[in-house]
Parts: C-alpha cells; sequence; structure tokens
C-alpha cells in the first residue's frame, strides 16, 4: 500500500503550454499540459460538463463541438491545438432560457432518452444547418453517421433535425 | 397548461436540462474529487506472483495505490453473489480486487489514486504484475468439453444446471409423426451504454457518514451492499444515481468491485474520490451477455402442431456469477412465447469461461429463447410446406385460454402464468402491416430486377414488471407544487415525465406541477431497481396509490373547509371543488396549495400561504387533538404495489431484407412490429422504447459481437471495432399497437423496456433464411459470414 | 485512456519544424489533425518523446491545382474536407471528393489531414490507395533539404513509409490521369464511415475509338500496403460495352492475397475484390466514354 494523505500541491509538475480560446464567445486563458484533450480541458478547467465523453477514439460522436464553426471530436483534438480558436458547445447553443429551434424540436419529436449522446448529435446538426444549403433527409441521416445513440434508433433524432431544416427551407413545416 | 395526463403523448419533463448540457451524469459531478485509476489484468487466467509499485511511489500526483492486501474487514470478501439458487450449486465471485488469480482480461488488480485521471494512469503504467500464465478456458465448446477449468474447484466448469418440464416430452417426440432437430448459435454481445459506469464517493467525518453517486440501476441495493460491505450503519450511507447515460441491464450489478473500493478508499483518505470508467474498461470490466449453444428437438403433426419440445441450452456465464443463473431461466421459460406445446422440456448448463462475466442486457435471455423458438416455428413450416404465419397461428395460445399457465417457475421463483394477450389479433395487425400476403408479388418483381428479397416473421411473449414489489412516495407543498419519489433508478426512459403523468391523473393536477424524484435514497428508501421491463408495472401502480391516498385525504381536509361531503367534491387542475360547480366559485373550492397548508397545522405564520389558510379556520372543535389520532400533519403519502407475479407483454416483428446477390451485403427494407404492453401512460415514450429496442435488435442481428481469441483477448474492444449501428444502419420501424390491459394490476400497464429486442435475431434471420433459402442457425452474422454460407451451401 | 505525457514543440515555420524534428530525432512524431495519432497516444500504444505540432504552419494549408490541370497538390495541414470541398481540384479530379466520402466520418474528416493519413500508412487508408493508383508523389523536407518520392516508393508496409523521423511529409501531389479516362472508387465496409473490408479505386483509359487502352485498380484491405494492378491485358482492345470486366475482376482476385480479420474472411475480401473491380471497372470506362 502506499497513501499519502497530505494535500500535495503541484509545485514544479510537468511544463505547460498557455492557450486562448473563445469559448461560446467569452475569451479564456489558461495553462494546459500538452497533452490534455479539449474535451478534458471543456469539462475540468472550465467546468463546462455539457459535453460527454463515450468511446474516446472519435467514432461515436457524443463529444462533438464546434471549432471556427466545424464540428470535431474533442476527445482527439489537443486543447493546445485550440489556442485562438473559437469553441462552441452545447451550453452556447442555447439563448440564456430560449431553446434554440433545434433544442425545441428535439423536445418535440422525442429525440432524446437518456441524453448522453445529445450534445453531439445537436452540435452536429447545428453544424449542417449553419451550412450554405439546406440538406435533406440523406445528407442529415449521412452527414450524422459519426454519431451513435444507443437509446432512441435514430429516427425521431434525424425527424427533429428535418423538421428545423424544412423550416429554414420555408417548407410544409415553416 | 395540461391537464390530460395519462395516455397522453406529452412532452418529456427530463428534456430541456439534458439538451442544454445541464445534466448531471455521473462524471459531471465532484469537480475536486481525487480520481481513480486500475491496474486490470492483461491475462484471460494467471496467477498473480508479484505486484511492484517501486517505480510509481515518486509520481507526482500520487495519493494512494491499493492492492486485495490492503482491502480490511469485508471489504476483501468476495463480492455477493446476489440471486441464489438452489440450482447455482457452484456460484463464483471476484474480490474487488484480484487475490491470488485473475479470471478474465480487466479484472481489477491495483487500484490507484491521483490528483487527476492521467496521473492515475502514469502511475499504473509503472506498476509491474508478474503472473504465472494458466491456460485458459474460452468459448463454449471449450468450457463444455472441460478439458481446462476455469475454478479448480468447479468440475465440468458448470456453475449451474437446471432442468424444467410439463408432460412426458420424451413420449411426445415418440409418437410425433415428424421430428426434427436443430443446433443453434448466438454470440455475445454487451448493453453497451453510452456513459459507462462510475462512481464518486464522499465522506463526512463529522456527521460519520457517506454519500455515494454511482452510475447503476439499483441505487437501494448499492447502498445496502455498501452498509454491509463497509460495515457502516444503513443510515449512514446514501446512495443517488444521478442522470444516468444509458443502462440496458449493464448497470444493475452491483456492488461492482469499483463501487466497494471507491468509497472504502474515500473514507480512508478522508477525500472525495471520483471514477470514471473509460471505453476499454467497461469492455473488459463490465459485462456481457447472450452467449449460447442451443440444441432442440420438436416433434409435430401434420398440421405443423407441437406436440414435444426438448430444448438443451449451453449458456456461457463468464469468469463469474455475481448476477445468478437469471439469463438461462428466462431462456428456458420465455422460449415458449405464444405457443403451448402439448410437452416441453427445458435444461440448462451455465459454464464458466475466462472471458468478461455475463449478466442481463436488455431481454435477458429471451432474445436467446425467441431465437431458439422461432427458427423451429421456420423449421416445421420449411419442412410441412406451409406457410410460416400458419404454423405459428394453429400453435398460439388462444385469448380464451387466459390466463394460461405453463406449469413452469418463471425467474421471480413464480408459476409462469400469462395473464393476458391477444396473439391471433396481433399477427393479423402484423400481417396487414408488413403486407405479409402481398409479399410473394413484390418477391417475384424484384427478382425479375436481378435482386434477392425475404421476409421474415418472429413473435415474443415477454414476462415483465416483476416483483418483489416498489414504493412511490408523494406529497402536496403548500405551494401547490407536488412532489413524488420513487426508489427505482432511471437511465433514459423519460420515467419522470410517466410517473408525473400517473400522479397528476391520480391527483387532479396538471402535469407540469408534479416533479419526480428517482433512485436517490434520501427521498425514497425502499426499492428493488430498474430491470425487466418493471419501472412503469412497479412504481407507476405504486406512485398511483400513494397520490390516491393523498387524493382522498385532500379531499378530506377539503370537505372540512368547505363544509361539504368529500364525495360530493373532486380535483380539477390542482383545485378541490364541489362537483360541478363553476372554477373558483366562492365558498365552493379551496386550492389543493391550501388544503396542504391546512394539512400541517403550525403554530406559526411563517409565510403568505400559511396566513391565507387561516381564513379556512372554520368552527373549531376544541375536544378533538388539531392532528387526529393514526393521521399525519402534511399532505402526504406512501404507497405500495406488490404483484402476485409477472405481467406477460406481447409482439411480433416482420423485416423485409434484400441481401446483395455478389457481395453479401444485407440491408433491411422494411421493420414492422406490432406489441401490445397494455395500458400505454405515455405513447410516445412506449414507441421511443420499442425503436431503440429494435435498434439494438438490429445491432445484435448483423454488427454486434465480442470476439474472444484463444488466449482470451478480447480483440474488438473499442467502438471502432464494437459495430454498434449509426443513423446509416437502422430502419425505419413503423409500429401497430394492440392494448390488452394486465388484470393483474390496477393501471392496467405491462411494461415494454426490452420489448424492441427480444425478436431482433429471430426476425432478420427469418427473413434472411428466406432470402438466400437455406437456413440460418447462427447470429449475428455479417456479409462475411454469409458469403461463407453461400459457399457451403454450393459445395452441398 | 488519457495520453502519457511529451515534449511538446509548437514550430511557427517549416524551417523551425525540420530543425526540431532533426534535434529530437528519432523520438519525434508529427502531430497533424491527429486523428490517426491522438487515438493511440489516449490507448497508449504510442508514447513518443517530443510532439511536434505543425498546426501552426498555416503555409501548409493549401490545396492547390497546377498551373495546366494536369495535378492537385495538398499541402501537409490541408484537411481531409478542405480537399473534399475544393471546387477547382473537383473540376480536374472528381476522384478526390468521391473518395473522401468514404473516409471515415465528417468530424475526422474535418480534423484529418489528407497528407496525414498518407504518412500514417495505414493499409485501410483510402487516399493511400489513391495516391498510388494516380502515381502521385510525396514531398519530403528535413535538414537536409527537400525530396520528392513516387508513391510505390514511398509505401514499405503498414503503417511504414520511408520517411525518416526527421522529415516532414510536406505536400502530397495526385497527378490527373492523362487521356480519356474515368475514374472511380468504391468500397464496401461494415458500417458507413467504417474502415473497409474491402475498397478499390479503378481508371479506366479510352483510345480515340473508345476501345479501353488502359486499365489499373488500387485497393485497400486486402494487402498490408496499397497494391496497384494494371488489368489491361484482360480488357484491351474492347469496347465498353464488351469488355469482359469479370475477367479483369477475377484477374485482380487473383493477384491479391489478403489476410483474415474479425470483421471478415480472407475469402470474402478475395472475393469482394473481384466483384468491386469489376463494377468499378465498368462504371469508370462509362465515365471515360461520356468524359470530354
Amino acid at each position: 500500500m502506499t497513501e499519502s494523505v497530505s494535500e500535495s500541491v503541484a509545485t514544479s509538475g510537468p511544463p505547460r503550454v498557455p492557450v486562448t480560446v473563445g469559448v461560446n464567445g467569452v475569451s479564456v486563458s489558461r495553462q494546459v499540459e500538452p497533452r490534455s484533450v479539449l474535451v478534458d480541458f471543456l469539462r475540468e478547467d472550465l467546468g463546462l460538463t455539457g459535453t460527454k465523453v463515450s468511446c474516446e477514439l472519435q467514432v461515436c460522436g457524443v463529444c462533438t463541438v464546434l471549432v471556427d464553426g466545424r464540428p470535431v471530436s474533442a476527445c482527439t483534438f489537443l486543447t493546445a491545438d485550440a489556442d485562438g480558436a473559437d469553441v462552441t458547445t452545447v451550453e452556447g447553443l442555447s439563448d440564456g432560457q430560449t431553446l434554440h429551434p433545434l433544442q425545441e424540436s428535439f423536445v418535440d419529436h422525442f429525440a432524446l432518452q437518456c441524453g448522453f449522446c445529445t450534445p453531439g448529435f445537436l452540435m452536429m446538426s447545428k453544424a449542417l444547418l449553419d451550412g450554405d444549403e439546406v440538406p435533406d433527409r440523406e445528407a442529415i441521416v449521412e452527414h450524422l453517421e459519426g454519431n451513435i445513440c444507443r437509446c432512441t434508433g435514430y429516427e425521431p433524432i434525424v425527424e427533429a433535425v428535418e423538421h428545423v431544416a424544412e423550416k429554414l427551407r420555408g417548407g410544409p413545416h415553416g | 397548461m395540461t391537464t390530460a395526463a395519462f395516455g397522453e403523448p406529452i412532452a418529456r419533463l427530463e428534456d430541456p436540462r439534458l439538451l442544454t448540457g445541464q445534466g448531471r451524469f455521473l462524471d459531471d459531478i465532484g469537480h475536486q474529487a481525487l480520481a481513480a485509476a486500475f491496474v486490470r489484468s492483461p491475462h484471460a487466467h494467471a496467477r498473480i506472483v508479484d505486484i511492484d509499485v517501486s517505480a510509481a511511489v515518486d509520481v507526482e500526483g500520487l495519493v494512494a495505490v491499493y492492492t486485495h492486501e490492503d482491502l480490511d474487514g469485508r471489504v476483501g470478501e468476495p463480492l455477493p453473489l446476489l440471486i441464489p439458487h438452489a440450482a447455482l450449486t457452484h456460484g463464483r465471485t471476484a474480490y474487488a480486487l484480484a487475490k491470488d488469480e485473475v479470471n478474465h482480461v480487466g479484472e481489477p488488480i491495483v487500484m490507484v489514486v491521483a490528483t487527476d485521471r492521467y496521473v492515475a494512469e502514469d502511475v499504473c503504467d509503472r506498476i509491474v504484475v508478474t503472473y504465472d500464465f494458466l491456460p485458459p478456458v474460452v468459448g463454449i465448446e471449450a468450457a463444455r468439453s472441460a478439458e481446462l477449468l476455469v475454478h479448480d474447484d468447479v468440475p465440468g466448469n458448470v456453475s449451474a444446471h437446471l432442468v424444467q418440464s410439463r408432460g412426458d416430452v420424451e413420449a411426445a417426440l415418440a409418437g410425433a409423426p415428424h421430428v426434427l432437430e436443430l443446433d443453434l448459435d448466438i454470440e455475445r454481445s454487451a448493453s453497451t451504454p453510452l456513459e459507462g459506469k462510475g462512481v464518486h464517493a464522499r465522506w463526512d467525518a463529522d456527521d460519520a457518514s457517506l454519500r455515494v453517486y454511482t452510475s447503476t440501476q439499483a441505487s437501494t441495493s448499492v447502498r445496502a451492499a455498501l452498509a454491509a460491505r463497509l460495515e457502516l450503519p444503513l443510515d449512514r450511507v446514501e446512495v443517488i444515481a444521478p442522470d444516468v447515460g444509458g443502462g440496458f441491464g449493464v448497470k444493475i450489478v452491483h456492488p461492482w468491485p469499483e463501487e466497494v473500493v471507491v468509497p472504502w478508499a474515500a473514507i480512508r483518505l478522508g477525500r472525495e474520490v471520483k471514477w470514471t470508467e473509460d471505453r476499454r474498461e467497461h469492455f473488459v470490466g463490465a459485462t456481457h451477455e447472450r452467449g449460447q449453444l442451443q440444441h432442440v428437438e420438436v416433434g409435430f403433426d401434420d398440421d405443423g402442431r407441437l406436440l414435444g419440445l426438448d430444448v438443451t441450452v449451453w449458456h456461457d456465464n463468464g469468469a463469474y456469477t455475481p448476477y445468478g443463473i437469471i439469463v438461462p431461466i428466462v431462456t428456458t421459460t420465455q422460449l415458449l412465447g405464444p405457443y403451448k406445446p402439448e410437452a416441453y422440456r427445458a435444461e440448462f448448463f451455465s459454464l464458466y469461461t475466462n472471458t468478461v462475466t455475463v449478466t442481463p442486457y436488455r431481454g435477458a435471455g429471451r432474445p436467446q429463447g425467441c431465437f431458439a423458438m422461432e427458427r423451429t416455428m421456420d423449421a416445421v413450416a420449411a419442412y410441412l410446406g406451409l406457410d410460416r404465419t400458419v404454423v405459428r397461428e394453429r400453435n398460439f395460445i388462444r385469448p380464451d385460454e387466459m390466463p394460461y399457465d405453463h406449469g413452469l417457475i418463471f425467474q421471480d421463483g413464480r408459476p409462469l402464468i400469462y395473464d393476458s394477450g391477444d396473439y391471433p389479433a396481433t399477427l393479423e395487425k402484423l400481417k396487414k402491416l408488413v403486407g405479409w400476403d402481398e409479399f410473394e408479388a413484390f418477391r417475384a418483381e424484384a427478382r425479375a430486377a436481378g435482386r434477392r428479397v425475404g421476409i421474415g416473421i418472429a413473435c415474443y411473449v415477454e414476462g415483465t414488471g416483476v416483483g418483489p414489489y416498489e414504493g412511490g412516495w408523494v406529497k402536496v407543498e403548500t405551494d401547490g407544487t407536488v412532489v413524488a419519489a420513487t426508489g427505482l433508478t432511471t437511465q433514459g426512459q423519460g420515467h419522470k415525465t410517466a410517473f408525473a403523468q400517473v400522479v397528476a391523473s391520480e391527483l387532479g393536477v396538471p402535469v407540469e406541477r408534479v416533479q419526480v424524484t428517482t433512485g436517490d435514497t434520501r427521498r425514497f428508501g425502499y426499492a428493488v431497481g430498474t430491470f425487466a421491463s418493471r419501472a412503469a408495472v412497479m412504481s407507476g401502480n405504486a406512485l398511483a396509490s400513494a397520490a390516491r391516498k393523498v387524493r382522498d385525504k385532500a379531499l378530506r381536509i377539503a370537505g372540512e373547509a368547505l363544509e361539504a361531503d368529500p364525495r360530493d367534491l373532486e380535483i380539477v387542475d390542482g383545485v378541490v371543488r364541489v362537483v360541478g360547480s363553476p372554477p373558483s366559485a366562492p365558498g365552493s373550492s379551496i386550492p389543493l396549495a391550501t388544503v396542504a397548508v391546512l394539512a400541517n397545522p403550525l403554530r406559526y405564520a411563517f409565510d403568505r400561504e400559511a396566513e391565507r389558510a387561516t381564513q379556512f379556520g372554520g368552527p373549531v372543535d376544541y375536544s378533538k387533538p388539531p392532528v387526529a389520532e393514526g393521521d399525519s400533519p402534511g399532505l402526504e403519502d406512501t404507497g405500495y404495489y406488490s404483484p402476485p407475479r409477472s405481467t406477460f407483454a406481447n409482439g411480433m416483428h416482420a423485416a423485409i431484407v434484400e441481401t446483395d446477390p455478389d457481395t453479401a451485403e444485407i440491408t433491411i427494407l422494411r421493420y414492422c412490429v406490432v406489441h401490445d404492453c397494455g395500458r400505454l401512460i405515455n405513447p410516445r415514450i412506449v414507441e421511443g422504447q420499442i425503436h431503440g429496442g429494435v435498434a439494438q435488435g438490429v445491432g445484435g442481428a448483423l454488427y454486434e459481437r465480442m470476439v474472444y481469441d484463444d488466449a482470451g483477448q478480447l480483440l474488438n474492444a473499442s467502438f471502432m471495432d464494437f459495430l454498434m449501428p449509426y443513423a446509416t444502419e437502422v430502419p425505419v420501424v413503423e409500429t401497430d399497437h394492440l392494448e390488452t390491459p394486465s388484470p393483474l394490476n390496477p393501471l392496467g400497464i405491462k411494461g415494454a423496456g426490452e420489448a424492441g429486442v427480444i425478436p431482433g435475431s429471430a426476425v432478420l434471420a427469418s427473413a434472411i433464411s428466406d432470402a438466400e433459402g437455406f437456413a440460418i442457425t447462427r447470429m449475428p452474422i455479417s456479409p462475411s459470414d454469409l458469403f461463407s454460407l453461400r459457399l457451403a451451401q454450393e459445395s452441398r | 485512456m488519457k495520453p502519457a505525457g511529451f515534449t511538446y514543440h509548437r514550430p511557427a515555420t517549416v524551417d523551425d519544424a525540420v530543425a526540431v524534428l532533426a534535434e529530437v530525432n528519432p523520438a519525434g512524431k508529427v502531430l497533424a489533425g491527429g486523428q490517426s495519432l491522438v487515438p493511440l497516444l489516449s490507448m497508449r500504444l504510442a508514447a513518443p518523446e517530443h510532439l511536434v505540432d505543425i498546426n501552426r504552419l498555416s503555409s501548409l494549408a493549401y490545396v492547390r491545382v497546377g498551373d495546366d490541370g494536369g495535378s492537385v497538390t495538398v499541402g501537409a495541414l490541408a484537411r481531409h474536407a478542405d480537399v473534399e470541398r475544393d471546387a477547382a481540384a473537383y473540376a480536374v479530379l472528381p476522384l478526390l471528393r468521391d473518395t473522401l466520402r468514404h473516409v471515415a466520418h465528417p468530424t475526422i474528416r474535418n480534423r484529418g489531414t489528407t497528407v496525414g493519413s498518407i504518412a500514417h500508412a495505414d493499409p485501410s487508408g483510402e487516399m493511400t490507395a489513391v495516391l498510388a493508383l494516380l502515381e502521385g508523389t510525396v514531398t519530403l523536407r528535413s535538414t537536409g533539404g527537400e525530396r520528392t518520392v513516387a508513391a510505390r516508393d514511398f509505401f514499405t508496409g503498414p503503417m511504414s513509409t520511408c520517411a525518416d523521423a526527421g522529415e516532414l511529409v510536406t505536400s502530397v501531389t495526385f497527378p490527373v490521369p492523362e487521356g480519356r479516362t474515368g475514374a472511380v472508387w468504391t468500397e464496401v465496409a461494415r458500417r458507413h464511415g467504417d474502415y473497409a473490408v474491402c475498397g478499390t479505386g479503378v481508371v479506366v483509359t479510352l483510345d480515340d475509338d473508345l476501345r479501353v487502352a488502359g486499365a489499373r485498380a488500387a485497393y485497400i484491405s486486402v494487402a498490408p500496403e496499397p497494391v496497384v494492378i494494371d488489368l489491361t491485358e484482360a480488357v484491351a482492345g474492347e469496347m465498353v460495352d464488351d469488355a469482359d470486366w469479370p475477367a479483369a475482376g477475377r484477374l485482380a482476385a487473383g493477384r491479391l492475397d489478403p489476410g483474415d480479420d474479425i470483421h471478415a474472411t480472407a475469402a470474402y475480401r478475395s472475393h469482394l475484390a473481384e466483384v468491386l473491380t469489376t463494377r468499378a471497372l465498368r462504371e469508370a470506362a462509362g465515365r471515360a466514354s461520356v468524359a470530354a
């Protein structure tokens, strides 16, 4: 057994890298370990726990955030590389108490159950809808192909995104 | 304001929090906690010779390293065998940290506590464990042959052997005009919730109490187990299931090794300690399910009626049996589905292997049972040249035979008696939904275009709502808010909405006003847990009972205040009023909130509600005490529901698939579901359960398998290689309902949590067999597997 | 699953980058998009002493079509998505976009670089095969200078290339096939976006009489490194509709010797190679016959 119960405060510690990141519109500066990955930085250093972690190999989509508008997996993105970038997380999606149309549509379509994959799906979908073209159903499914949901069977998620896309298009739900 | 509640597809109350990143899952809690990580066995079977931590001790940020030697008191004992059974003659459980021997890759050996997870893993890397290798037993064939043993003292690797029968199956088979034999094989899969396990513990030395957050399906049981292990009084331990990112069965097991040693370390260190399972750990450190070999002998007459059915199952229980033999019991009893063979015999051997332990995964043995039965039905139909639905229909239990006693003992130790169901009607609906009778025309059309298509069907009956009990507590606050709690946990099923609907309906309040807490032992201490599609049945009825009691009390108190007979009162939109009187008519109505104030006679008017209550202080009978004898202050009550036996939901699935003649790729063109889970509290939530279950069924049929090599290494322990379907792989699910209310409980509910997944492998095997013209007997099936089967057929 | 520690270098120029690589050689590892490397770090299957992060080398973030439209050069910091969306590159070489749509998932394409995937030399990496198929080149820089290597010499085995640990791959060049050609990528994966069980990219060249003059195919997941097979002999001189494409498929399958893994048997991979080659060649020939 090894136990050291004294409060050990890192005096020397590993070398750190300074980063300044715009997170949901707020500029934050921190010193991080070079090996820190973005999702840990968001969750642990900034306390933004809305972004979740699951596969840690960028194939489940759970940790998806937007870096300079593009969706990426925060689990394999070094925090150091976010220096100078704008990061948007699920916490930055709603406008105060007012839900983003995607969030509203997810409620209306029962597009979440446990809610663990949901932030990733929301950020992925936001990126798609922010694009130049209004996606059709096929484009939505293809765009979401890297996000796993173990609860819903996907159909309600696809419908929820489709609904917002149709609104953008001024379609039947518009 | 929504007043409609029970049966309405109202939006989920849980959603806004979860959609805005405000959910609190295990790893979102305890920001300042120390992080635990584990050194786990890289070998499937070995003796631990030495553990050398000397290279690790100077890592900055290390707080503690523990091995089995350090575990004092009951913490060092083997973990509990949760569900003993007379047939489980050789049950074995692991230690929280391995003692002397490891029996599967992933078994925890050393716990490291450090300032953060990065450092904890640095420490793990530097700990050197020396092993003496032992030859591993991998796969059911190896376990059955028993040339090598997993546990030295378990002969034949058999943990349990159980035979159940009804009628004389040998005579039935001997006398049957036709007999067929089938050998079937289902591979391992796993629950694989997107959130792994995790536990956070905080010891309050001043209060001598422990608070544990854990990602569990059974917080009250974790509490009891921890109190026993850590030798703490039960009332000094509180366990809370926070938001849980999916369970699907794996989180019903408790206490996990980590659930014991993390709180233990928190107490020792006087610091918050948290462990968050990572994905690799989950694959090798949690549990799997499904793996079985099956042999079926079936005797039938010229019409396809089953005369005798004899099934033997070899069930892979992995390295240990913490959850007993629930899975093979469920397989061999639920296998019967909606059918009534004249004689039935089921035998199973539960076998140890040097692989991850097996415990229930959504469906809990039913998918395997359904596979055996439905492959048998298809085989009988093919043999007799009959339509597959005709053979099934001829073997159905008829509605007028309900309740139907199979003469067997179910997983809850009670008789296997179906309560209700209309199987012929379900089949008719399904045939219509999928267009069963029009399929041959579609097949001909497809064939003309060079395409290969097939249709399949599978039926199941699911014992749901097993006991022993659940409870519910309902209270009306003085501001009119209704708070309710039940002890079982939630993992995304929308319980807080469904239960709020139940309470709102019983009480006559808007559903938005009802706040439900689940899985928090501080709020409700008596509970069993969330499994076996039981939450709606058990806690739904318990909360309904509690709400009814509160309603009765509210009417009584309101009657006194309004000087009216309670029988003339009703509660509408949170206001008690004389039946039929207009809202807020003076003297004939009183808000429930005010009734709540009156229900708690206080000395002090500390707020406006308390002040307001004084206006209802009518004539006082000074001969009576303010709180009547036998009564209690407050507008709250508790109710319990304990069923005599399980309810039985049922359903039937049909699928149309296309198989590529060249690449052997398998595409699901349509997937249709008809199901009957009794009365629906919220149809959209039920539908979500069905759809999600189907997605897991499709995964289990076409994509997901646990691939072990001969050395017992799990070769696909990541989401890159364990292939859960994406949106691109899951078909649109077409559904239709039947509602046959259960006569066993007041709400008539049956439960729906597992339904969708059960027939997945059976229905897709049926459809692929139909497309290919030969019987599929092993699932899951990949394009590569199908290609191999085609080659084998050609060379016949 | 957290990376072990490493010494981190974030050079601002290509010269700085190669200087650092030389200094720490052979203990350095280049990080671009990190979509292959960071998972390996997290699983601690790789633990380089030095990580040289080239994400500041914005001069390498380009997709350039050669002046004559005869090639597409991709810099080391161009993300897959940049290449995929590049209209000029698509105009001269649609095969790049067609193939990139099969590469993993959108998030990975947003971060991962085309050059990085080629430098990683995963035998399942689509872009390695495309580079080999088109007989492209790889440009490497070190303190000793710059060199350009043909794709066939660059790939030396699974996850192995001729690049020295002190060298930085700065760009790759995909030549546009000359003449009347059609190119197609096709693959079978277990799920959308997964590594292919078998994948093939083909180029078919027709002569002025619309007879087959050349047919080549490159493969992933069926050999330790990207394999290019010339299939012209099976179909040479035939009109598109008359050519014995299945014979070309059989020829290809006969030259390949794939292995088993947890997703597919060798026999199935071999069969897929035959089927996919046949399909892709037929489609590519069709495209060539309508090409300008």
